[in-house]
């Protein structure tokens, strides 16, 4: 397991190194100058050699992304800024707030959104999936799988607006999406964050419905399923302790990603019940052309992704004897 | 029966797939020796037998010669010429003279072509026409394997097993090839239909002097198909000899007790018992195996000398030309007893 | 002979296993009847869709009872099983009546280990503690001829040779004690020389137990060495029975007479064409009218009236023996004999 989990942090640091590299490269490729959009109307060449300056911005993109990479892990001074310390992300084109700060400050509303959506998705979804897949054929597969197909076809925006208008605006049954930190108080970070929930829970829900119905389908009709009823096990048992187990590992790998996914910024989300977390600023910061944030943001994007993996298969060798980490 | 002029001639073939593992870097630690130093020939028109149990490297083996895998070590020649590490292009003229006939009927064919493309496949590939067109060759092919020719528009499932089998044979017949590997070649079928897909595959070999290396693990098929055969075990040849000799007179323990293991349907009590040997435990892992002879860990005979010394595949005394073993201790008496031989017409000879 | 006792240990009567499919009903089982006494081995043949393994797990009841539609009777040990709740039929599995499979690998659960998988059936049917099945455990994979069962015990099926896990299902199948085996093809998939161990322990264990085994192949040459009685199955129905001696001996349907003779024998001619019983196996969906074996039969015509087409022949059983064929007792000796000397490889 130490074996596995060094080298898969090493692979993901060159994966991540990769990234940034190729996210710098990119920037540079289109054609916009991040030093003009800062300098405004009365820009003179001198003051955007300044700018350039103290946004570190005034040599080779090559020698930047060095300086970039220096600061994440020894710290560097700014000619505006001053020093930053090492793990330094830099500071914002646009409002010169530090990097790292300010995800800080919007990731645990994104952590609280995609954490609590993925309790509600899961529950919901792996309960009625199995509903599903024991009634297999009857009524209740029926409604299960008809209803789950119209809800993936949905859009969050479009479902979105409908909810708070009925629910909030007209019923007045939930709360206006709002976000206050769960340290603050737990009984307004859920009522506040209740719709959104929901709302993204219920299209997550329908695949979540969808893949372990047909997980299940498959591993009921696995041969060891058969021999476990041969030997008088209980149907109960059957089902959860051998089918169950075998349709966890595909899920489980799924969750991982999905999850990653939803940490990297449920942008449309966000922007629907007008939350400020990690996903709405991913989407300022390329409108801004914000070179660091944009970074940042990506990196955390990644970051999230290449960590879930190595746990999704830290989880699938605990899950599955037959896998072995090397 | 070594020839003078060997169609297929196999020395020292050998393929290791590495085992990757180790820290931090990934690097090759060992090897599953599927196939360790096998030499034998095939001459042209001749069927060859290769028997042995999952794990000996007889479907390597096959992949081998066909080139569908790359030997580790060893060589191949086909007609005198050197094809152990040919290169796609030298391999085309060849390619067309060898041909593969697999187990599975289901999965060998391509489920969305119809039988007739399937059967023109290695025409196309190698650009070939022959006299009439392509079309016609199909319907003559389908004709020899024994199914209507009408039918070359047909998908492979609207087939049986049985059927989807001739089909691979129909295939494998296109180019005119001079060596079939068959590998496993009715172990798919049903009881009742393996039957037509042997005889099919014998007047095959007869009437077109195909050359056969037929790779099976039933020992009753394999001795009525080939003229020669090898067993194999854990990699290695254990015996190969001319069939009557191997069945009549098996030197190797191995081919003593896997010939005694076969259950025959018969209840006639006046037959002599055959012998009964039963070997104890497993085969052996191919990444470990044991030191000096293979089998020694499941011989009833084996001494220190087995553990140290591998038993070279020579004719030890006793044997006719052509029957080499590979043991230290060889097996002297007739392993079925002499009574049911006799029955045999080719043995009477 | 099926029994001396008065009431047989299973007796399965005028079995009917019909599935809904999409394409239609088949009938994978069509009126099967026969008896199996104490300690006895019922070897079963047939090919592909025979019905062989459908009739045995029906009597299990591991069918889907959504698609199935299931006619008859089966009595073990005289309770009627086809009526039986669940939870009875929970309580007879792997206790009273067990089941071992072809594929090994893929019948035991890959998420367990061995040990485990064997002490939970004995668990459940006697109420031990974990440790004393575990104890048990050990004691079965002792039995079956694991080597070094109280470490084994704690390996998963995929650490597991071949033949160990189809020793390791034995050992499960046993754990109970239980009346009634039910083999299904449990030896297919294993090398010939695993073949061999895995028989000689089978009838070592009955012979120990008194268990009544129903052992289903395809390979007449295991029939040949485990059976006392055999029923020769094609499309769904028995077309012949009796003891082994006489099935093989003497067999009375052509497509027993078939299937023996298209096989090669380890003594058998060589270069002379194999006999095989040409077509193929009937599709259950639409099985042929009369006689299901009539269009592969060589003796079809014989019959006077083309009663072979339009007749289905009644299995006519006699003293444990009989065979559904219309051809006269008389007729058929001649003809066999006939057929057995061309084919030649008997």
């Amino acid at each position: 397991m130490f074996r596995f989990l060094v080298r898969r942090a090493l692979g993901a640091l060159v994966i991540l190194l990769i990234i940034s590299a190729v996210t710098f490269w990119l920037f540079y490729a289109i054609p916009r100058d991040p030093a003009t959009m800062s300098c405004g109307k009365n820009c003179t060449p001198d003051m955007l050699e300044q700018i350039r300056k103290n946004l570190g911005i005034d040599h080779p993109v090559p020698v930047q992304y060095w300086d970039w990479l220096k600061g994440v892990f020894v710290g560097r001074d700014y000619a505006g800024f001053g020093h930053c310390d090492a793990p330094c992300f830099g500071y914002s084109f646009a409002n010169r707030e530090p990097v790292l700060g300010t995800i800080l400050d919007r990731l645990p509303l994104t952590l609280s959104l995609a954490f609590g959506s993925a309790v509600v998705f899961l529950i919901f979804g792996i309960g009625t999936g199995m509903i599903a897949a024991v009634k297999q054929g009857k009524w209740q597969d029926k409604v299960a799988s008809s209803a789950s197909l119209v809800a993936s076809s949905l859009q969050i925006y479009f479902v979105g607006y409908v909810a708070m208008y009925f629910l909030v605006a007209k019923l007045g049954i939930l709360d206006n999406p709002s976000y206050t930190p769960l340290t603050e108080n737990p009984a307004e970070w859920a009522s506040g964050l209740l719709l959104p929930w929901l709302v993204l829970a219920l299209i997550w829900t329908a695949n979540y419905t969808r893949m372990t119905r047909s997980q299940l389908v498959e591993t009921l009709s696995e041969d060891y399923v058969r021999t476990a009823r041969a030997k008088g096990m209980s149907s109960r048992n059957v089902f959860f302790r051998f089918a169950w187990r075998g349709a966890m590992g595909p899920i489980v790998t799924i969750f991982g990603i999905d999850l990653a996914t939803l940490i990297g910024g449920a942008m449309i989300t966000e922007y629907t019940f007008s939350l400020q977390g990690v996903g709405r600023l991913a989407v300022d910061s390329v409108e801004k052309s914000d070179l660091p944030m944009l970074l940042g943001v990506t990196l955390l994007a990644a970051g999230a992704i290449v960590i879930f993996n190595i746990a999704v298969d830290a989880v699938y060798a605990l899950i599955d004897p037959r896998i072995r980490l090397a | 029966m070594s020839t003078t002029n060997p169609l297929l001639d196999v020395s020292g073939l050998t393929k290791h797939f590495p085992i990757k593992g180790g820290f931090p870097i990934k690097r090759t630690v060992g090897a599953v020796q599927a196939v360790d130093g096998l030499d034998f020939q095939v001459a042209e028109g001749e069927s060859l037998g290769l028997v042995g149990e999952s794990g000996c490297g007889k479907s390597t083996t096959g992949r081998l010669i066909t080139r569908l895998m790359e030997p580790t070590g060893g060589t191949i020649s086909y007609r005198g010429q050197n094809i152990t590490h040919a290169s796609r292009r030298q391999l085309a003229p060849i390619r067309s003279e060898i041909q593969m006939i697999f187990q599975d009927p289901y999965a060998s064919l391509n489920p969305r072509q119809t039988v007739g493309k399937i059967i023109a496949g290695p025409m196309e590939i190698n650009d070939i026409n022959p006299a009439g067109g392509r079309e016609a060759r199909v319907r003559e092919l389908l004709e020899i394997v024994g199914l209507n020719p009408e039918h070359f528009n047909r998908f492979p499932h609207e087939f049986s097993g049985g059927q989807r089998q001739r089909i691979g044979v129909a295939r494998a017949l296109a180019l005119n090839p001079k060596l079939i590997v068959a590998d496993e070649p009715v172990s798919a079928l049903d009881v009742s239909i393996q039957a037509q897909v042997v005889n099919l595959l014998q007047e095959v070999q007869k009437e077109l002097g195909i050359a056969f290396v037929f790779i099976a693990h039933d020992l009753a098929i394999v001795r009525h198909f080939s003229q020669r055969v090898a067993v194999m075990y854990l990699g290695k040849i254990v015996e190969i000899a001319d069939r009557d000799d191997l069945y009549g007179n098996p030197r190797h323990p191995y081919t003593r007790a896997l010939l005694s293991a076969v259950p025959e349907a018969t209840v006639d009590e006046n037959a002599t018992a055959r012998e009964r040997i039963r070997l104890t435990g497993d085969v052996p892992s191919p990444i470990n195996p044991p030191s000096g002879c293979r089998f020694r860990t499941r011989c009833w005979k084996a001494t220190e000398k087995c553990a140290t010394e591998a038993p070279p595949l020579v004719q030890i005394s006793g044997n006719k030309p052509g029957h080499l073993t590979a043991c230290h201790y060889p097996e002297t008496a007739d392993v079925i007893p002499a009574q049911r031989l006799s029955q045999d017409p080719e043995s009477a000879a | 002979m099926t029994s001396t006792d008065q009431q047989p240990f299973l007796s399965v009567r005028d079995l009917k296993v019909h599935f809904s499919t999409e394409d239609g009903i088949v009938k994978a089982v069509d009126g099967l009847s026969f008896d199996i006494a104490r300690g006895q081995t019922l070897g079963i043949v047939g090919e592909s869709g025979s019905g062989k393994s459908v009739t045995n797990l029906t009597i299990l009841g591991l069918h889907d009872p959504a698609r199935t539609r299931i006619d008859g009777e089966i009595l073990l040990d005289g309770q009627e099983l086809l009526t039986a709740s669940e939870r009875t039929l929970e309580k007879l599995r792997g206790n009273k009546m067990s089941m071992i499979f072809q594929d090994a690998l893929a019948s035991l659960s890959p998420y367990h280990t061995i040990g485990t998988q064997i002490a939970e059936v004995y668990r459940k049917h006697t109420g031990a503690s974990k440790k004393e099945a575990r104890a048990r455990a050990i004691e079965m994979l002792t039995r079956v001829g694991i080597p070094q069962p109280d470490v084994r015990v704690d390996d998963y099926p995929h650490q597991f040779s071949g033949g160990m896990r189809q020793r390791a299902m034995i050992a499960m199948a046993l754990v109970c004690d239980p009346e009634l085996l039910i083999a299904d093809e449990p030896t297919t998939a294993l090398d010939v020389t695993v073949q061999a161990q895995i028989m000689d322990l089978l009838k070592d264990l009955q012979q120990e137990f008194g268990t009544a085994i129903i052992f289903i192949t395809h390979d007449l040459g295991v029939i040949a060495d485990i059976a006392d009685d055999v029923l020769v199955m094609y499309g769904g129905r028995c077309v012949e029975r009796g003891t082994k001696k006489q099935v093989l001996g003497n067999p009375q349907h052509p497509y027993t007479l078939g299937l023996l003779n298209s096989m090669p024998a380890l003594d058998g001619p060589v270069d002379v064409p194999l006999s095989p019983i040409p077509g193929s196996p009937p599709s259950l969906l639409n099985p042929p009218t009369g006689c299901r074996f009539h269009p592969r039969c060589a003796f079809a015509e014989k019959v006077a009236g083309g009663k072979c087409s339009s007749a289905q022949p009644v299995l006519e059983v006699i003293d444990g023996r009989g065979s559904a064929c219309h051809l006269e007792t008389s007729q058929r000796d001649a003809l066999f004999a006939d057929y057995a000397a061309t084919a030649g490889h008997n």
